[in-house]
């Protein structure tokens, strides 16, 4: 029997990364918040590997803590190593990556929602979403209690109708171990909201008694850790390292005459897995002129023996596993702890969400990660976080927040995620930013800061150190392009011994740090005046300088992406009554229903023609309103 | 994009193509008397005209000044025109060849060509045709366009499309590499150094300019090739001149030195089109005018793409030391003329024999004509295949953005950064090709290398 509970301003269903960051964001701002979450002791949980971070993943942990959410600060606190990639690269593709103490990830953030004023975490299993007149009113849970909300956003990761896979052994079950979620499929069909089904795997977790780090390469932390969080100051910690070791044709050999037991390769899988997280199996069959595969041991955390294997996630029998694993050198005589299994689960098409992340068709309902078709924490985490943030303004009766590709690699991720289905879970990579010179992870705070503090997750303390911080950045470097260096013996010595060419008239101090061997730092005895500044600055400082050009060159590119994205379509258009728009064109644009003609334009399937047409329909749309409100 | 930058001054042939006498070029914009007055000579000029009115004089070149062609030109005020804008109607002597060069001199004066369709869509933005007749014109310039693009697979289907495969081979191979590296820094990937990226850069840098070349070839197509006929005064220019054009375009007397400047005009022989231009004798004078002239038809020989050097028959040959050193270099056809003065020589030392006059002769120069062209402007039975201007201009930017990416790994700066400007020529490429970037380097980087978890 069903009864009527109490009735919040917004339920979030789950508490993984996303749900997290929506719950907290709702609650932060001023919303009565219940947060469910199928058991307890799964919040903020990291079924694969014990990482926060990586390439392009990193610029979205700092997006998400330059906005005023939770992902930089929690693993801060709970990171057990630490590197920035790419440090031989330029500055655009800098990367944050941390492990994690998995535990102690979860334990932290279980605190902080626990702590959280306007926010209850629950542990019920929601079963069904009470829509009215296309409008979200409350969520049912299996109990039979009904929750009132005014907003509800979906975070159920890989628990709808989870299955699982190792070899012949399939079951239904949520990631780990945990009950999967099998009724709120079925509620969001009659919902009238079509679901996909996608696969994803994990490799084994083995006891690291049974290792032998001696025949594997150590993989250190960077001497000095960069924090995540702008709040952060620094992280003092004693760092875990990772091991690094190769499989070997052995290994394949064992692949190859086991094929034929793969649900994989049997078809048993009908979920489509992404093509960045391959498993062993489906990398030695697609690369079988490879030699070796790389595969990294990363700890899961300090009070456990357990030992993440990257690179080795199967969905071969476990007897098959075991052989595998154990003939790469280190893990001769390795013992799992966990088995690697593929899991299977429902996800909806994201292009029935607009770029606030609300459904298109039933009002106050969002989603917010895996369930979106992506994959990745912190991918989900940005995702949890733009929507519990829009859920909010929209109960305010505040306009929604919609970051686009020129502003932060989270605008990029929804904007990828909403215009195009795809075929495989979705990752966030460099590859996909335009304008990654200018979404950087040093400045996420100067291009996201301001916007989470008009939206209120913000101190007006952070802010205010924030625009202190702009300003001495824009005055450092006012200052800098004023100093002329003479070419005096004394300065062509230092030039001479830092491996750049002397100079044989004045020049700009702006104009030498653009070459390669200058740095701000080593400039310093040309520049005696100097002032003391934080590294932060300083960063920011050379950053700007050296790359100006390039800076330039992509600002110009956003000035033309700025122009088609504020051509805004009409969110009643109705696309079959204009006349010129291609069969194809036209079904496109009705269902996924693009905010602009520059949204328009990335629609695959919507051709140059068909955006001529929506720019004449517009404009003719705009002489009619005029002529309209002139007569 | 089409409908943006509504402020531009835009310009296309609004007559069709053919062998029509008469062709129309048509700009349209707020400032297009600017544009006008920059190639426009004649009684009037261009800012006091009033609306509605048709004007007679001369289209020049904005730089050189030097006449195009007779034309007519109209002016209809807006809102009083097609588009509601202020437009311009040039109307020409025929020939796409004139027309072309006409346009091609009103966008070097500042005009832009009109995409597929514009006028018809300022008309409709400016609020010029109703909505009814709208969808109807919608539909027109959606199919307008899609033949545009039709029109573009076919060029892009012949020799073209090979070195733009090529173009975008490399660049994606490159951008692959490049993002490859970035996303996955910790894996074992068999990367580009920069030395390899630089020579991939002039690999494609080598294409580009290929596909240049071919777009002079289309420059010709376009303008013509300039052919200058020279000569000492009155040894019979302005008659071939004639003869060859079956039209009295020059003028003709017996006196030496009446043609005091060059005239020009068009040929089309077998399909290629020749700018025949008539010079004034060439010869030491006192006479200031025709010392003019003579440094003109010197200055002529520098850019001509074809010289028909004409003798006369009936009398010594004096060679200008002045202008046979250029001469050396040109391309060029000897052409004795007034064989009917002296019928009785065989003339050995020439290419051609003829007679002006009689026109004997003539059409074996024609031939010559035609011969020495295709030996130095390989043209393909496909006339599909010549660049058009568009491309052209893509090119030459997707060239620069190859040149700064190459800048950028020789500044010793990081391959990321070169990543930019290849990300441009990429882009720039794919708009040419009609085909868009989207995860085409992502799905290389997993076709090419094992990664992920």
């Amino acid at each position: 029997m069903s009864y009527n509970a109490k009735t919040y301003d917004v339920i979030v269903i789950g508490a993984g990364h996303a749900g997290c960051e929506a719950a907290l964001a709702a609650a932060r701002l001023g919303h009565q918040t219940l947060l469910l979450t199928i058991n307890l002791d799964s919040v903020a949980m990291m079924p694969c590997n014990p990482a926060i971070g990586g390439t392009g993943k990193g610029h979205l942990v700092r997006e998400i803590d330059a906005l005023g959410g939770e992902m930089g600060k929690n693993i801060d606190a709970t990171m057990i190593q630490c590197r920035m990639l790419n440090t031989a690269k330029g500055p655009a593709v800098h990367s944050l990556r941390a492990q994690a103490d998995k535990k102690a990830y979860q334990f932290r953030m279980k605190e902080v929602i626990e702590n959280q004023k306007n926010l209850l975490l629950k542990q019920q299993e929601a079963t069904e979403l009470i829509i009215k007149d296309g409008k979200i009113t409350g969520v049912e849970v299996q109990t039979g209690a009904i929750y009132g909300c005014k907003a509800c956003i979906v975070c159920t990761g890989t628990y709808l109708k989870g299955k699982i896979f190792i070899g012949d052994v399939q079951y239904e079950s949520g990631p780990n171990g945990l009950f999967p979620a099998r009724f709120l499929s079925q509620s969001l069909k009659d919902a009238g909201i079509s679901l996909q089904r996608f696969k994803t795997g994990t490799p084994a977790r083995v006891d690291a008694k049974t290792l032998d780090y001696d025949e594997m390469t150590i993989q250190p932390g960077d001497e000095t850790i960069t924090p995540f969080s702008f709040e952060t100051e620094s992280i003092d910690i004693d760092q875990v390292p990772c091991y690094l070791t190769y499989t070997n044709q052995e290994t394949h050999d064992i692949i190859n005459a086991n094929l034929d037991r793969s649900p994989l390769v049997k078809g048993d899988v009908v979920g489509v897995g992404p093509r960045y997280c391959p498993s062993i199996e489906t990398k030695v069959m697609r690369f079988q002129d490879k030699e070796r595969h790389q595969i990294f041991m990363e700890p899961e955390g300090l009070h456990t023996r357990e030992v993440y294997v990257q690179g080795m996630s199967s969905c071969l029998p476990e007897d098959v596993q075991i052989a595998l694993y154990r003939t790469v050198p280190g893990m001769h005589h390795v013992e799992f702890m966990r088995s690697a299994y593929a899991i299977e689960y429902d996800c909806i098409h994201p292009t029935e969400l607009y770029a606030t992340l609300a459904h298109k068709k039933i009002d106050g309902l969002y989603f917010a990660g895996q369930i979106n078709g992506t994959s990745g924490y912190e991918e989900a985490a940005a995702q949890g976080l733009i929507a519990g943030i829009n859920a909010s303004l929209k109960i305010q009766g505040k306009e929604e927040i919609i970051l686009d590709r020129s502003e932060a690699y989270i605008g990029v991720l929804i904007d990828d995620i909403i215009n195009e289905d795809a075929e495989e879970p979705y990752r966030m990579m460099t590859s996909r930013a335009e304008y990654r010179l200018l979404l950087r992870q040093d400045n996420a705070d100067r291009r996201l800061t301001p916007i989470g503090h008009e939206v209120g997750l913000i101190s007006d303390e952070r802010y205010q150190k924030l625009v202190s911080k702009t300003e001495a950045i824009n005055r450092e470097i006012a200052r800098v392009k004023k100093i002329t260096v003479k070419p005096s013996a004394e300065n062509n010595a230092i030039l001479k011994d830092l491996g750049a060419t002397p100079i044989s008239s004045g020049v700009a101090l702006d104009t030498l740090l653009k070459r390669p061997q200058i740095t701000y730092e080593n400039t310093a005895p040309f520049d005696p005046e100097r002032q003391p500044l934080p590294d932060p600055v300083k960063e920011a400082v050379e950053i700007e300088i050296k790359y100006e050009g390039y800076i330039h060159k992509q600002i110009a590119q956003v000035k033309n992406f700025k122009k088609a994205e504020s051509k805004k379509l009409p969110k009643d258009l109705d696309y079959r009554s204009i006349g010129g728009l291609r069969l194809e064109a036209c079904e496109k644009l009705e269902r996924i229903r693009p905010m602009s003609i520059g949204q328009a334009s990335r629609i695959s399937g919507v051709s140059p023609a068909d955006i001529a047409v929506l720019h004449i329909y517009l404009n003719h749309r705009y002489q009619e309103k005029k002529h309209e409100s002139e007569n | 994009m089409i409908g943006e930058h509504h402020e531009d001054v835009i310009a296309a042939i609004a007559t069709g193509a053919g062998e029509g006498g008469i062709g129309i070029v048509r700009l349209s914009g707020e400032h297009v008397l600017d544009v006008l007055s920059r190639v426009y000579t004649g009684a009037q000029k261009p800012e006091s005209f009033e609306s509605h009115t048709i004007h007679y004089g001369h289209i020049v070149h904005p730089q050189s000044q030097s006449i195009i062609d007779e034309v007519l030109v109209s002016f209809m005020g807006a809102p009083r025109s097609y588009t509601a804008q202020n437009t311009v109607e040039i109307n020409c002597h025929g020939g796409m060849v004139v027309l072309n060069a006409v346009l091609d001199a009103v966008i070097e004066a500042g005009a832009r060509l009109a995409e597929p369709g514009e006028f018809t869509m300022r008309a409709v933005e400016n609020g010029r045709i109703d909505l009814s007749q709208a969808e109807a014109v919608l539909n027109i310039i959606n199919a307008k366009t899609e033949k545009s693009l039709r029109y573009a697979e076919k060029q892009l289907a012949g020799g073209l499309s090979q070195k733009y495969t090529a173009i975008d081979d490399e660049l994606i191979h490159m951008l692959m590499m490049v993002d490859a590296s970035i996303d996955y820094p910790e894996y074992d990937i068999d990367g580009m150094t920069e030395n390899e990226i630089i020579s991939a850069i002039d690999r494609c840098v080598g294409l580009v300019d290929d596909l240049l070349r071919t777009s002079s070839t289309g420059k010709i197509m376009r303008e013509g090739i300039s052919t200058l006929i020279l000569g000492e005064p009155n040894v019979g220019k302005s008659s071939l001149f004639n003869a060859l054009i079956t039209e009295d375009r020059a003028l003709v007397t017996a006196i030496p030195g009446t043609t005091r400047d060059f005239v020009d005009t068009y040929l089309n022989l077998e399909g290629i089109p020749f700018r025949l231009i008539d010079t004034a004798g060439i010869r030491e004078t006192a006479d200031v005018v025709e010392r003019l002239g003579v440094d003109r038809a010197l200055s002529l020989i520098d850019e001509a793409e074809l010289i028909i050097d004409m003798r006369d028959v009936s009398r010594e040959t004096q060679v200008n030391e002045m202008i046979d050193h250029q001469l050396q270099q040109k391309k060029r056809i000897i052409v004795y003329n007034k064989i009917d003065l002296n019928s009785e020589n065989t003339y050995s030392d020439c290419d051609v024999a003829l007679s002006a006059k009689t026109g004997e002769g003539v059409d074996e120069l024609k031939a010559k004509m035609v011969e020495a062209v295709q030996k130095s402007y390989p043209m393909s039975d496909d006339s599909d295949v010549v660049l058009n201007k568009r491309h052209a201009d893509a090119l030459t930017e997707i060239r620069s953005h190859l040149t700064e990416a190459k800048n950028t790994l020789q500044a010793g700066l990081s391959v990321d950064m070169a990543a930019i400007d290849l990300n441009e020529a990429l882009v720039k490429l794919r708009a040419i090709t009609g085909k868009s970037v989207g995860e085409d380097i992502i799905d290389r980087i997993f076709a090419n290398f094992c990664l992920g978890k």
